[in-house]
């Protein structure tokens, strides 16, 4: 039911598939065996239901899942960039606190509709950014106690 | 009457306080559009820690109630559904609101939310202690069938493709057995640092409900909604309770239907509106009207997407089997506290369920009154640029992994496993049943080893596991859910064109 490539619904299958067989070859050649009796039983099933669903792909008779637009894709890849950047390296890095904010605001720019010409649009991104970053100081760091890493900062 | 005996505990000053704050605060995010109750209540469940259970479980019960109720403002005064209950709000509630009926159409489905509300709670109230008490009976092999019964019912009612929806499922119970065995201390597909305490229920959820929103609104680009918020000019409220008790048999089918609905795992809150929509429709006697700012269409939709709230929690607090996502969150929120709900919950922790219970009950009330008083900043709300939302839900998110157990292992699982699980929406997959396997994956497992070695010992494997009456019945239900499942698909692709299911996909995404 979807005009999307036939590719993109046989790469993500196969992908899946490629997981649900791993799995089972791990569940199946680990030892000690009683531990892994379980996941023997979820892993058959589990790549079972990969397959099937990776020879359906094959065969062009995927029903559902549109898939990822080019739109779409070029929409989210900057965003995605700086989020997975923050997620995986910057939190530790640079402090949880620094990072947030550099990130908000970043993510702020790129996806705000406000025009970046007007110096009106940065100052409400800023104000923004800054009584975001207080409130989660607040949040966390004062009423949850949560001791974050050291910020590179301060 | 257990519930009346513990009702006080609701009004101590923190427990009224926290009931307030997850009404009102509920109310605003349901009012925001990409922000589910499931993700709600998931990003809220950091903030439970530092309660008692009853606290924690009292602000996630009201912000999951008034959630569902708030999202009927932005589905009657933008045309947006705050959550998926409410799409069926929109048909009548947006084109009362564009007639100068904004108010009328808030009025009503507040009053109406809180009757249907009230009723599911007392059907919890009723029912959970009933159940609880034949949930004692079940063994290892039957709460092995119900774990697993759990996953299929949601894994297949929930999605678009039974075969997806059960593999979801699958992922979801793989991903529980990573870490360490409980019986052996083998170790088990830990293929990074991270995940060598196992996956970690509270930063998995956070990851699949929120990061695949954000990724969403990223995909929005620099647009902007541009939702003209229709003004609300002022109604009686007097008038608005008579209109909802004159339109009995819309306010009955809703509350019944939402009810029943609510019972069945998987089933959630947008069925509930739209079969509670389509059957007032066709037992009024001004049919014609549904679609024109019909005062029915609202009360129907209304009354049935708070109705389930109640009776979705049954199955959670009776037989540990979460019936929805919410519902699964909720668990998560027990479990950070040492408490699993189950038969013995209302032995072991009375004052913890009945307070919860009642909180419900009450919050429904507060709910009726502070929805009508802040539908208004609740539509104002619902305007805030996806930019800014995708930035605080992500920041909210990367805090409250981390606040779970002071582990960076907690952020890159809520990372990994939300960026995998927006690209496994895209292709037809579901998180729902995902989450449901996580969940019961431990407990399908440790039921299975422990009716294993019984059986052992006893009457073998296959007679242990497939014999009794309540086996079988578990075992037919299982297989019902499918068959039934794949007949609906089926039949749905033989009347459905391409064109609508492109559409029905990318509305749901």
């Amino acid at each position: 039911m979807t005009d999307l490539p036939r590719n993109q619904h046989i790469i993500a299958s196969g992908l899946i598939a490629a997981v649900g067989i791993s799995i089972a070859y791990i569940s199946f050649t680990q030892e000690p065996a009683d531990a892994f009796i379980f996941p023997r039983l979820i892993s058959s099933v589990f790549a079972v239901l990969a397959i099937w669903t990776f020879v359906k792909a094959l065969l062009g008779r995927t029903k559902v899942g549109n898939g990822i637009s080019g739109v779409a894709m070029r929409n989210m890849l900057p965003g995605l960039i700086v989020a997975i950047i923050y997620v995986y390296w910057a939190a530790k890095a640079l402090g949880f606190y620094t990072a947030t904010a550099i990130a908000f605001f970043i993510l702020l720019s790129l996806y705000d509709p406000s025009p970046h010409s007007e110096m009106k649009s940065w100052v409400k991104r800023i104000l923004i950014t800054a009584g975001f970053m207080a409130v989660m100081y607040g949040l966390f760091a004062q009423l949850l106690n949560v001791f974050t890493p050291r910020e590179i900062f301060f | 009457m257990d519930f009346l005996f513990y009702m006080g505990d609701v009004f101590t000053p923190i427990n009224f306080g926290l009931l307030l704050l997850g009404t009102i605060g509920g109310l605003i995010l349901g009012a925001t559009p990409g922000l589910s109750p499931t993700m709600a209540v998931a990003l809220l469940i950091p903030f439970t820690f530092q309660l008692e259970p009853q606290q924690g479980l009292i602000l996630l019960g009201a912000a999951y109630t008034s959630t569902v109720a708030g999202g009927a403002v932005s589905a009657i005064l933008l045309k947006i559904p705050g959550a998926p209950a409410n799409i069926a709000t929109t048909l009548d509630g947006h084109t009362m609101a564009t007639k100068g009926e904004g108010a009328k159409a808030l009025q009503l489905s507040f009053i109406a939310s809180a009757i249907g509300g009230l009723f599911g709670v007392f059907l919890l109230i009723f029912l959970t202690p009933v159940l609880a008490q034949w949930a004692l009976a079940f063994g290892p092999s039957h709460l092995f069938w119900l774990a697993i019964l759990g996953v299929t019912v949601i894994g297949t009612l929930d999605s678009s493709s039974v075969v997806k929806g059960l593999l979801s499922g699958c992922i979801g119970l793989w991903l529980a057995t990573i870490g360490f065995d409980d019986i052996m201390g083998a170790q088990r597909f830990i293929f990074h640092p991270a995940v060598s305490g196992g996956i970690n229920v509270i930063p998995a959820l956070i990851g699949l409900f929120a990061i695949p929103q954000v990724i969403t609104m990223f995909t929005k680009g620099r647009s902007s909604d541009d939702a003209e918020v229709i003004s609300v000019q002022k109604h009686p409220i007097r008038l608005a309770f008579v209109e909802v008790f004159k339109r009995k048999t819309a306010l009955a089918i809703g509350t019944i239907t939402g009810s029943i609905i609510g019972l069945i795992p998987g089933v959630g809150g947008q069925i509930a509106g739209l079969v509670a929509y389509d059957q007032s429709k066709k037992f009024s006697k001004e049919s014609e009207k549904f679609g024109t700012g019909h005062s029915e269409g609202v009360i129907a939709a209304e009354s049935a997407n708070n109705a389930m709230v109640g009776p979705s929690l049954v199955p959670l607090l009776t037989l540990s089997i979460p019936g929805s996502p919410t519902a699964a969150v909720l668990l998560g929120g027990l479990l950070i506290h040492g408490i699993f709900p189950g038969p013995d919950l209302f032995m072991n922790y009375p004052q913890v369920a009945w307070t919860f219970i009642d909180s419900m009950l009450i919050g429904q009330i507060l709910m009726c009154i502070f929805g009508l008083y802040i539908a208004g900043l609740a539509a104002s709300v619902a305007r805030v640029p996806h930019a800014v939302m995708a930035a605080i839900v992500l920041g909210l998110a990367v805090f409250g992994s981390y606040s779970v157990q002071n582990s960076m292992g907690d952020v890159y699982v809520m990372g990994t496993l939300g960026l995998a699980m927006y690209f496994l929406e895209r292709f037809g997959f579901s998180a729902a049943p995902l989450v449901l396997g996580l969940i019961l994956g431990p407990i399908a497992e440790a039921n299975f080893i422990q009716g294993s070695m019984i059986a052992n010992a006893t009457v073998g494997t296959g007679t242990y596991f497939f014999t009794g009456w309540l086996n079988w019945l578990l075992i037919i239900i299982v297989l019902a859910s499918i068959g039934y499942s794949v007949w609906m698909e089926v039949m749905a692709r033989r009347y459905t064109t391409k064109e609508e299911a492109v559409a029905k996909e990318e509305a749901l995404s």
